[in-house]
């Protein structure tokens, strides 16, 4: 489904990745950790196409199609979501709104009916209901004055809501108690499927504990430099990014 | 003689002029004239207009207005509000009051909405003892030419401690009069002690072409009362719209007023608010949205004058284009003023490389118990926001829709009335590029 071949990238002039190769197949839920710096949040941003990161060589394939020149609302339209790190507060917009605006965007890009305001209400309330998600969170506006834990729950709203292919989740653990870290699990958990593909980017070992990857990789300046399988997630713990840090290259 | 123009259009107008041969109004026209002429028209040299330059005005290029010019068929009258709310309204196509299209018969008992031409002929002494009479200070030529012409406008009085539930709507239509006009509106609002109104007015262009309004409005608020003062602008591209408010707040009175802007070449609002009574509040905010080369100019003068009176002033603007913003905005904290709290806000978003804001904030503070702030940004779309709601899937045009939105929403917490700013909120939304359906889904919410 995604195919990362020998990508280099750099944002304000400055080489952030330096060819990296990733494939990550259907029904697959690949881990990619690394310290501070890596280039972890550089790659979820293009992926799902934030302007300012410029690809310099190499290609990222989604569904064989090259994404270099999509945008991103094409991207997402297409199936690629991204779980953002600090999930951004949008003041004066309800968060049905947002949601019912990105679904309908969505359908229209795909020539498809928009739902009414009563279909879309309906699909929503089922959603709210599987990741147990209260109606006040849909009725304030996008993010604002949400704890950080409900921020990460409105996220994983958004991708429950918007269906992708291919979910990042970028930093989802940061910011959040034992509690909501489980909540949040059990959401992506939920979302789990054959025909999905999840990338869970993270630096500590302990959201892997919830959401328990295939594969996992270590990004450490700008390249994969190991992969295996959920058990590397443990000796990470264990051992720290010490001998993944540039002077022990 | 002077060569500001329309001297000598008040020459040939003012025997025509509403209230002509009433002593008072005969002297004051004729020392307002004179006060005029021997100012001219605002230059930027003025420290007040220095952000905002006149085009070139004269008697040539604008007529007086004649009757025929607001006499022509009207099929849809744009009120701001789309249910009927039972506004008692008031209609004017440039100036001339169009009975057949208001509905001003359902008033309560105390309260009187006419045309400054009624009142006049009914009850004179009432014009003269509320009519501001500032003199020309320096920069007021524009206050001393409409108290010479003062063609139009509208004189409401709400009585002592009456409340008028359902908003007064004063609409004036604007344009269509075969050539451009220039018209002086003189308004006076007068609420009594404990009184309580309203007041939504909006001017709209009737197609392209220009005229000028210039606009004086004095407003009185008694002990206690309470006045929601709403304007709406939105005149033709080529319009120039000049407009002063004289606002004199009793003792534990409030003054709210918001001010939309979304149209006009060039459009200024000076606003003289004097809070002359121990607890008296006002709110004085807007928001305007300017495209092509429009410019919107803002300039408030907050005068607190006694103890324990605030005042809050919010403006907000969106520029694309060329266009320009202007805000500023003097508080004066006066040596009695004290325990004043003064707050006081400019943010504008700028969506073009090529628009421009201008921000003025001043604070002048003789007393020495007070709370005051101000505070001026000008910023640009936040990217990180533009790209989450595009991870989305919302296309780009719609993303920056929402997020201009989402801005202007923050400046209409303002309005306490709701109707009213939904009704705002639904005229900046029809301001937005293209996307349009986005609208009426929020609507139907």
């Amino acid at each position: 489904m995604l195919e990362i071949k020998n990508l280099h990238a750099s944002v304000e002039g400055k080489e952030i990745l330096r060819g990296v190769d990733l494939t990550i197949n259907a029904g697959e839920v690949h881990a990619i950790m690394g310290p501070n710096g890596s280039g972890k949040s550089t790659l979820s941003y293009l992926i799902a196409g934030r302007e300012g990161y410029e690809i310099t060589e190499g290609q990222i394939l989604y569904d064989g199609k090259d994404l270099t020149d999509m945008a991103p609302e094409d991207r997402a339209a297409e199936g690629v979501f991204l779980a953002f790190q600090y999930p951004v507060e949008i003041p004066g917009v309800p968060n049905t709104t947002f949601l019912k605006e990105a679904v309908n965007a969505i359908r229209r890009y795909h020539n498809e009916e928009e739902l009414d305001a009563l279909q879309f209400v309906k699909m929503l309330r089922a959603k709210t209901k599987e990741l147990g998600i209260s109606d006040d969170m849909l009725k304030r506006a996008v993010n604002v004055g949400f704890s950080g834990g409900e921020k990460k729950r409105n996220e994983i709203l958004q991708m429950a809501v918007l269906n992708p292919k291919l979910a990042v989740l970028d930093e989802t653990d940061s910011g959040l108690d034992i509690d909501a870290l489980k909540v949040v699990s059990d959401g992506v958990n939920h979302l789990r499927s054959p025909d999905r593909a999840i990338l869970v980017i993270t630096h500590y070992q302990r959201l892997l504990d919830h959401i328990v990857p295939d594969f996992v990789h270590v990004l450490a300046h700008g390249k994969i430099r190991r992969s295996g399988g959920k058990e590397l997630a443990l000796e990470l713990e264990e051992k720290g990014y010490a001998e993944y840090s540039v002077a022990a290259e | 003689m002077s060569t500001a123009p329309f001297t000598e259009q008040f020459e040939t107008a003012k025997g025509s002029l509403p209230g002509n041969g009433l002593a008072w109004l005969d002297a004051r026209r004729e020392s307002s004239i004179k006060e005029y002429a021997g100012l001219g028209l605002p230059t930027t040299k003025l420290e007040s207009w220095k952000y905002t330059r006149l085009p070139t005005i004269s008697a040539d290029n604008f007529r007086s207005v004649k009757n025929r010019d607001g006499e022509f068929y009207i099929d849809d009258v744009p009120s701001l509000f789309k249910a009927d709310t039972g506004a008692h309204r008031l209609v004017f196509v440039n100036g001339i009051y169009r009975e057949d299209l208001s509905s001003a018969d359902t008033l309560p008992t105390g309260v009187r909405i006419e045309p400054l031409q009624a009142a006049l002929e009914r009850d004179p002494d009432f014009v003269e003892n509320h009519l501001s009479n500032n003199g020309a200070k320096d920069g007021e030529a524009l206050y001393a030419l409409n108290s010479a012409f003062m063609d139009s406008g509208v004189v409401i009085q709400i009585g002592r401690s009456v409340v008028v539930e359902n908003p007064i709507e004063i609409i004036r239509l604007n344009g269509r009069a075969g050539s451009p006009v220039v018209r002086h509106p003189r308004n006076l609002i007068v609420l009594e002690d404990g009184a309580q109104a309203t007041l939504v007015k909006s001017h709209t262009g009737l197609g392209a072409g220009g005229y000028l309004t210039n606009a004086v409005t004095d407003v009185h608020v008694g002990e206690g009362a309470i006045l929601r003062h709403y304007t709406v602008q939105n005149e033709s591209m080529d319009a120039i719209h000049l407009a002063t408010f004289n606002v004199n707040i009793g003792q534990d009175a409030t003054y709210e007023a918001f001010s939309l802007a979304i149209g006009g070449r060039i459009s200024r609002t000076e606003a003289n608010v004097n809070l002359n009574g121990r607890g008296g509040h006002c709110n004085l905010s807007g928001s305007y949205l300017m495209r092509g080369r429009e410019h919107c100019d803002n300039t408030t003068v907050i005068n607190h004058l006694m103890p324990d009176t605030t005042s809050r002033e919010v403006f907000m603007g969106v520029l694309d284009d060329e266009s320009r913003g202007v805000f500023q905005g003097r508080i004066v904290v006066h040596k009695d003023a004290q325990r004043t709290d003064g707050h006081q806000l400019s943010k504008a978003l700028l969506i073009s490389d090529k628009a421009e804001m201008d921000a003025k904030p001043e604070l002048e503070i003789y007393a020495d118990d007070v709370k005051c702030s101000h505070g001026a940004t000008t910023g640009q779309l936040d990217e990180t926001s533009l790209f989450y709601l595009r991870s989305r899937g919302i296309p780009e045009a719609l993303a920056r829709n929402l997020l201009i939105q989402s801005f202007m929403g923050e400046s209409l917490q303002e309005i306490s009335n709701d109707t009213v700013r939904d009704a705002i909120m639904d005229r900046i939304v029809h301001w937005l590029p293209a996307h349009c359906y986005l609208a009426e889904e929020w609507r139907q919410e």
